[in-house]
């Protein structure tokens, strides 16, 4: 990282942090609501816009990072059940979902991916120990060097602090070899795997890098709105985050945090002036596919000269 | 346990419910044959179809017109979509196509939303198939009897088209090989817009056929899509056979999963699912993978 970039990335995150001593509850509220999509949604770019390996079924990682959040904070309120269980938990099921899934690609790996996510639905929602369709209400919040993120100030520097550092270990992957070769799979895996790097072990970390990073997500998104359903685990959960990476734009991992804020700003700002907030949504990102593949940081791109 | 009595009335049940999933998936998967795009919004055509049928039944009175008409607004609509929002993104790759399918089920929701409102809504069945009937032990609703004959006769009569006539070769050469068929002077240009059209009223039938057993939500499409696609990775991508036996399986298996195992029902399907594809990745009639 240039100290110029560094300097940047410093500000802006100092500048979230201190947010709250500026803005009332409601738009603190909405900060953190895009930080976490954010960070789920940075995961999805990262496994799609550098390993090229798009997922419908990326939700499952997020509801399995919630739901183990929520039951682990139940028995203890530490960083190791508010945290790192569920980072585990999303990791194991992201190496035994991926060992299967990619075999496949393309279209076939949508719907093998899209199907594992629907088989936690399915499950969640017949679950009693696990509340069934209405899921897990009064989920705690952890409890992080004796602090208790309970309290709303405490709270919001947790979020900025693990988006910082999900930001920070996702950017430094993909700038390292490894970084690379994905991208090389991605852009041809007949010849990364002719060059003898072993292919399926670099996707399926891949795969596993980018469950675990939306189980951290699903972990803070339980504990932010305080419960956690089987819709976590829905297919178009999965879409949500894939909408915010296209509209911020693929493979640039700021433009996933981008998307999202664009995604939930429109989401709760349009729908207090009109119903159709779906309608608009929809159509924006229609427009975006068709027109703007390179997404809002694309469309930035362009207008400054700057190359990609 | 009492499923022995219940059994031929369960199966009866699983068959209409598996010839209506045929009658969508058949739509998603002819359409990914020629192609090569999933359409994520094939279940909002579904929703489109019953929700026009809902309109066309008070407007006239008859189902029937109803059963006619709605498919094919819904297939103009998949014209529209095809002409105007897909093709121009033919030279990108196809996973574009399929985002912006994905885009068309926020519209068509808000859409249904918007012009019928949100409350779950059913079709009510036609006149003459109102009442049940009685088989041995079963009282089947003569509606359910109605769509299993009604929708193995579109299976036979989509084989017919697509085996025994020369528009069925045209398709069959742009299922194999859109490119070639192209270079051979098919215009294919044409057979996109016609095949894409199709499947979207196919899928539209299936929302007006369903519409007395299962009800309409404007959020039906995201659901409804899941086993369509189900069904279409058991059967094999871009098989019509496949999805016939695919659509039959998974009927009977969402059906007696219901009755036996309540309590985890809804994962049966994708326990079946899992099986199969294990054994044959490609699905049961799918061609091998690449």
């Amino acid at each position: 990282m240039t100290p110029l970039r560094l300097l940047g990335f410093v500000l802006v995150v100092a500048a979230v942090a201190a947010f709250p001593a500026a803005a009332g509850v409601y738009p603190v509220k909405l900060l953190q609501e895009i930080l976490i999509w954010g960070v789920f949604a940075m995961s999805l770019d990262f496994l799609m816009g550098y390993g090229g390996m798009v997922s419908f079924g990326h939700s499952a990682f997020f509801g399995i990072g919630a739901y183990v959040a929520a039951l682990a904070l139940q028995a203890s309120p530490g960083v190791l059940a508010g945290l790192a269980a569920p980072a585990l938990a999303a990791a194991a099921a992201a190496l035994v979902i991926g060992f299967f899934s990619i075999r496949v690609s393309g279209v076939y790996f949508i719907m093998l991916t899209l199907a594992f996510s629907q088989m936690f639905y399915a499950y969640t929602f017949q679950a009693a120990w696990l509340g069934a369709e209405d899921g897990i209400v009064g989920v705690r919040r952890v409890v992080v060097l004796g602090l208790d993120t309970a309290r709303p100030p405490v709270f919001h520097l947790y979020v900025v602090a693990l988006v910082a550092l999900a930001a920070l270990a996702l950017w430094r992957t993909v700038r390292s070899p490894f970084g690379h070769v994905l991208v090389g799979i991605h852009e041809n895996e007949a010849r990364m795997e002719a060059v003898g790097y072993p292919v399926s072990r670099y996707k399926l970390l891949a795969f596993v890098i980018a469950g675990t990073v939306a189980g951290v997500a699903g972990a803070l998104y339980t504990q932010f709105i305080g419960s956690i359903s089987p819709d976590a685990f829905f297919w178009t959960t999965s879409g949500e985050a894939l909408l915010m990476v296209i509209i911020g734009g693929t493979g640039t991992l700021g433009g996933a945090l981008l998307g999202s804020a664009a995604f939930i700003l429109l989401q709760s700002l349009v729908s207090s002036y009109t119903e159709r907030w779906m309608l608009i949504l929809g159509v924006t990102f229609i427009l975006f596919v068709l027109f703007a593949p390179g997404g809002l940081v694309g469309a930035l791109r362009g207008r400054v000269g700057l190359r990609a | 346990m009492p499923f022995l009595p219940d059994f031929f009335g369960q199966a009866l049940n699983g068959l209409a419910y598996g010839v209506l999933l045929f009658l969508l998936s058949v739509g998603l998967t002819l359409i990914f044959g020629m192609l090569d795009v999933v359409n994520l919004a094939h279940g909002s055509f579904y929703m489109l179809g019953a929700y026009a049928g809902l309109t066309l039944i008070a407007a006239t009175g008859d189902f029937w017109v109803a059963l006619l008409v709605a498919p094919l607004a819904v297939g103009l609509v998949g014209a529209l979509v095809e002409r105007g929002l897909l093709r121009p993104l033919y030279r990108r790759p196809t996973l574009d196509q399929v985002l912006l399918t994905f885009g068309l089920i926020y519209l068509f929701e808000d859409l249904v939303k918007w012009l019928w409102g949100g409350r779950i809504r059913s079709i009510p069945p036609p006149a003459l198939f109102s009442g049940s009937v009685t088989l041995g032990d079963a009282t089947v609703p003569s509606y359910r009897l109605f769509v299993i004959a009604f929708g193995l006769a579109v299976a036979l009569a989509l084989w017919l088209l697509i085996e025994k006539t020369r528009l069925g070769s045209i398709i069959r050469a742009g299922v194999f090989d859109a490119e070639m068929a192209a270079g051979l002077g098919i215009n294919t240009d044409r057979v996109f817009t016609g095949v894409f059209a199709f499947g979207a009223a196919l899928g539209g039938l299936s929302g007006v056929i369903a519409g007395p057993i299962q009800s309409a939500y404007p959020s039906v499409g995201v659901t409804i899509l899941i086993p369509a696609l189900i069904v279409v990775v058991v059967g094999g991508l871009g098989s019509l056979k496949g999805s016939l036996v695919g659509s039959l399986i998974i009927g009977q298996a969402e059906t007696f999963g219901k009755a036996w195992l309540p309590d985890v029902s809804m994962l049966i399907i994708y326990v079946v699912m899992a099986l199969i594809v294990l054994l044959r990745p490609q699905g049961l009639f799918g061609r091998p993978l690449k």
